[in-house]
């Protein structure tokens, strides 16, 4: 079974259970030795290999035929609208833009097979310099608002699960529609004129205060690129309180989004679980009913909240581009819209490498948790 | 027990919460000896000087280098002794002469001597970037420039390919192109004979009151103070500008006092600060110039009453008077206010009328075109606000919306019909503007004039190219004045152009700061006048 495919509860046939299968014939499993075990193990790694090559190769291709099929004109992006028609020429010919589409495409990718991902043309930075800039800013976001929204939203769901048409349920529902409802650039701004703007219980815009800031870059080094990891890890706890103080709101305002979706598939999730009959054998076998939800309802969804939470993670990690606008946080989305608009397509390319990374670990992840978690799915392995 | 573990979490949570909640009050405020400015900056492309032309770039290296000769922020329009102390030029009229500034030091430590000046205008010209059309206008070439521009012991002599109104070279050397860089340090980080271009591109090597400390692309920069400036070190040690796309944060972040200065705030924003003790409002007028410009190649905008009816059917004053308040004024010749021969003439006002009677004169009956316009509100809502008033006379109008690149790259190549969009002068001359709006040495395709409007547009200009041309060889300012007061009479009459406004910024700033100049018309920002009481 692939990734992010829900594990159902069917019971097993009682044949398959006694270990018999449908055929006559048995088939013989292979042996078992070390050689052939090492045998397997490459061979799984091979296969991955060449699924994260072709996912990656499909993915570059078609981003990059995008690219240079939209009427965006990264020369003019360069060379501003003064420019001479020889020093537009002579911009084009230096970025390699004149070549065939094919041609420009292999060389990119050769390049970025060796590391160099290309030279952003709005920063003059390479793109993997920028990278690592802009992506821990949102990792940072989307980690915090995820951990938020899960804290959030599981226990909502299940609390609403658990009281089916009552007012709590109802309030919680209605909560999360507001969630899918609200602009998050209107609720953005609200935020951050309620609580920095009238109440000063927050920071402001931006990752840090100007005199933290300004420490920052001078005296903490640089490990991950976040700053909450690096100032705890350099134990400024100045700086760590002011970045928390800073990314507190912007996080709230995403993982709102986050809660109200874990929450909803949560709730749908668990309701499904509790109609079974294994819910009420519980009971009748004289479990406290918060067992019977917490640990044996609530695990049982665990494989399909695992892949939901992912996916609410993933789609965070690709930025957010109303919210880093809002909050002037310079992270991934902002730096792949800006890249867009002027067709910067070394730093779009980038920007889509490392979100195809994301997506694809994030898959694995989940895959490994799935194998934890339920104890089938390591039997099937 | 799971119940136990649940309550550890939440208490855990509320801690976490508490300890991020807590501290924000005691924290807010700049630093006294900072200056915070929320702009935006994601326009830079590049920080060398032969290569920066874009606005949020050219502020920054305008107080990171210095120029031969330079403009009083106190006084804009006069010029003052920057790295040269006295200049003349010789009776040929061709031949300037520079005396350099002694005991001047870079940010490195190198001094400052006339082989840098002529280095760093010599290289401005070989690297051929987009503002080098500022120097090479004189005739420089980059096989020809070495001999014209020449360091002699402590002067630099340079010589223009005819006699030029000295203002006007002089005036070019006041732009950011022509800013002095260090000539050893640039070539200490030579690559491949680049003359130091690729780190340039990324790294100051100048004189000025600043040096940059730290630049994150469209995310912030700081400069800091150059202890040994020669005018004498800024008041502001440091200068921290953040990019902050959103007017609404920038004027959070202003009234909480968490920056200084905001600069992009929109008119509803600076209405809304007005009545805050805290904050002032100063209105600079700028140099840009919204207009709309008819493409000669698509008829009926080729016929001569169409034209005119067409600048009758724009609603100056309504435009101005609402959702443009605060940000532009009524401005309908192409010299800004502030520039040598600037005029105030408003020939033109909304008159439906007189505009159906001048397209029925024209024999031409209702009419479909197309304005295209850049994706940004304001200038949305001017071509809405055009193509309400088009339609009383007939003229049916569909908005061509894009992004600014791929208008512009429209535009560059003759494929617009109307053209809304603004223009900003490249230096403090008249023939900055002159030069594009009025002047078109040839029409044709083939030519591929893109930086020139008027070749855009596919107008040949005939009435007033000779005058141009005359004007900037014109040596006696009176005359040259009055040289394109009428040019622009003529231009208002007969151009296929329509200037409709001028931009004004208002920049809004908390009380404390005094000194901070945008650059009026003519120039960029100014930090090192700023102190904060």
């Amino acid at each position: 079974m692939g990734p992010f495919e829900r594990r159902g509860t069917r019971p097993a046939s009682a044949k398959e259970e006694a270990g018999l299968s449908s055929n006559t014939t048995t088939t013989t499993l292979p042996p078992d030795d070390i050689s052939h075990r090492l045998w397997r193990l490459a061979r799984d790694a091979l296969r991955l290999l060449v699924m994260l090559a072709t996912t990656f190769l499909g993915l570059l291709a078609i981003t990059f035929f995008i690219g240079r099929v939209v009427p965006i004109d990264p020369v003019l992006a360069i060379v501003g609208e003064r420019a001479t028609q020889e020093q537009y020429e002579a911009a084009r010919h230096a970025l390699g833009l004149d070549r065939p589409l094919i041609v420009q495409f292999l060389i990119y990718v050769k390049d970025a097979a060796t590391g160099n991902f290309g030279t952003s043309l709005l920063t003059a930075k390479p793109v993997l310099d920028d990278i690592g800039r802009v992506f821990p800013a949102t990792l940072e976001l989307a980690t915090i608002a995820t951990v938020l929204g899960v804290l959030l939203g599981v226990p909502a769901g299940v609390i609403a699960a658990t009281r089916p048409g009552t007012l709590v349920d109802q309030i919680i529902r209605i909560v999360g529609l507001m969630g899918y409802s609200m602009p998050v650039f209107w609720l953005g701004l609200m935020g951050l004129l309620i609580f920095y703007g009238e109440l000063g219980w927050v920071g402001g815009p931006g990752r840090l205060d100007t005199f933290q800031e300004m420490m920052f870059e001078s005296e903490v080094p640089r490990h991950t690129g976040m700053i909450l990891i690096d100032s705890a890890l350099a134990g400024a706890w100045d700086i760590f309180r002011n970045a928390l103080s800073h990314i507190v709101l912007p996080a709230g305002v995403l993982a709102y989004y986050s809660m109200a979706y874990i929450s909803r598939m949560t709730r749908s999730f668990m309701m499904n679980e509790l109609s079974q009959e294994y819910v009420t054998t519980a009971r009748v076998k004289g479990l406290p009913e918060w067992r019977v939800v917490w640990v044996h309802a609530l695990g049982n969804t665990l494989v399909p909240l695992v892949t939901v939470i992912a996916l609410s993670y993933a789609n965070l990690l690709e930025g957010s581009v109303l919210t880093e606008t809002v909050f002037a946080w310079p992270g991934l989305g902002l730096y792949i819209t800006n890249a867009l608009m002027s067709a910067d397509m070394a730093a779009v390319m980038g920007g889509t490498i490392i979100v195809g990374a994301a997506f694809i670990l994030l898959n694995m992840a989940s895959d490994i948790l799935y194998r934890l978690i339920d104890p089938r799915a390591r039997a099937a392995a | 027990m799971f119940q136990e573990r649940l309550r550890g979490l939440a208490a855990a949570l509320t801690l976490g919460l508490g300890l991020g909640l807590g501290v924000a009050p005691a924290m807010a405020g700049t630093p006294d000896n900072v200056l915070v400015i929320a702009d935006k900056i994601d326009d830079i492309v590049s920080l060398d000087p032969a290569e920066s032309f874009e606005f949020s770039g050219n502020d920054m290296l305008n107080n990171i280098y210095d120029t031969l000769v330079e403009l009083d922020p106190n006084n804009l329009g006069p010029l003052v002794p920057g790295l040269a102390e006295s200049w003349s030029v010789a009776d040929d009229g061709r031949t300037y002469t520079f005396v350099m500034r002694k005991g001047v030091k870079f940010h490195s430590g190198n001094p400052v001597t006339a082989e840098d000046a002529a280095w760093s205008l010599q290289r401005a010209v070989k690297l051929n970037k987009t503002p080098s059309f500022i120097l090479t206008q004189f005739g420089f070439t980059p096989e020809n420039v070495d001999e014209r521009i020449r360091a002699e012991g402590d002067k630099v002599i340079i010589t223009t390919d005819k006699k030029y109104a000295p203002s006007f070279f002089y005036y070019c050397l006041t732009a950011v192109v022509a800013s002095i860089v260090d000539k050893k340090e640039a070539l200490a980080h030579e690559q491949d004979g680049d003359m130091g271009y690729n780190w340039l591109k990324t790294h100051s090597a100048g004189s000025g009151a600043y040096r940059l400390a730290l630049y994150k692309p469209s995310d912030s920069y700081i400069l800091e103070a150059n202890k040994t400036y020669w005018r004498g070190a800024p008041a502001m040690e440091k200068v921290f500008v953040r990019h902050v796309a959103e007017p609404a944060t920038q004027r959070l972040l202003l009234e909480k006092g968490d920056v200084d200065i905001a600069r992009k705030l929109t008119p509803v924003d600076i209405e809304g600060v007005k009545g805050n003790p805290d904050i002032k409002v100063n209105d600079e007028v700028r140099g840009r110039i919204m207009y709309i410009a008819l493409n000669q190649k698509v008829p009926p905008l080729d016929n001569p009453k169409v034209i005119e009816a067409i600048k009758y059917l724009i609603d100056y004053d309504g435009m101005a008077g609402s959702f443009l308040k605060g940000a532009y004024v009524v401005h309908q010749a192409f010299l800004p206010k502030g520039f040598l021969g600037a005029i105030d003439d408003r020939p033109y006002k909304l008159d439906i009328e007189k505009a159906k009677a001048l397209l029925e004169e024209a024999g031409v009956g209702p009419f479909k075109v197309r304005i295209f316009v850049r994706n940004d509100q304001q200038r949305l809502e001017m071509a809405q606000s055009l193509q309400n008033t088009f339609a009383k006379a007939g003229i049916t109008v569909e908005l061509r919306v894009g992004t600014g690149k791929e208008i512009l790259g429209q535009y560059r190549a003759r494929k617009h019909e109307i053209y809304l969009g603004a223009w900003g002068p490249d230096y403090p001359d008249p023939h900055t503007n002159a030069s594009t709006f009025a002047w078109n040495p040839d029409n044709s395709d083939e030519a591929k004039l893109t930086g020139i409007l008027a070749w855009r547009n596919a107008w040949p200009a005939k009435e007033t190219t000779p005058l141009v041309e005359a004007a900037v060889v014109e040596r006696d300012t009176d005359k040259r004045r009055a040289m394109y007061e009428k040019i622009q009479r003529i231009h208002q009459k007969v151009s296929p152009f329509a200037e409709m406004f001028q931009a004004i910024e208002q920049v809004a700033m908390r009380r404390n700061v005094e000194g901070f100049v945008a650059g009026g018309s003519i120039h960029s920002a100014f930090y090192w006048t700023v102190k904060k009481n």
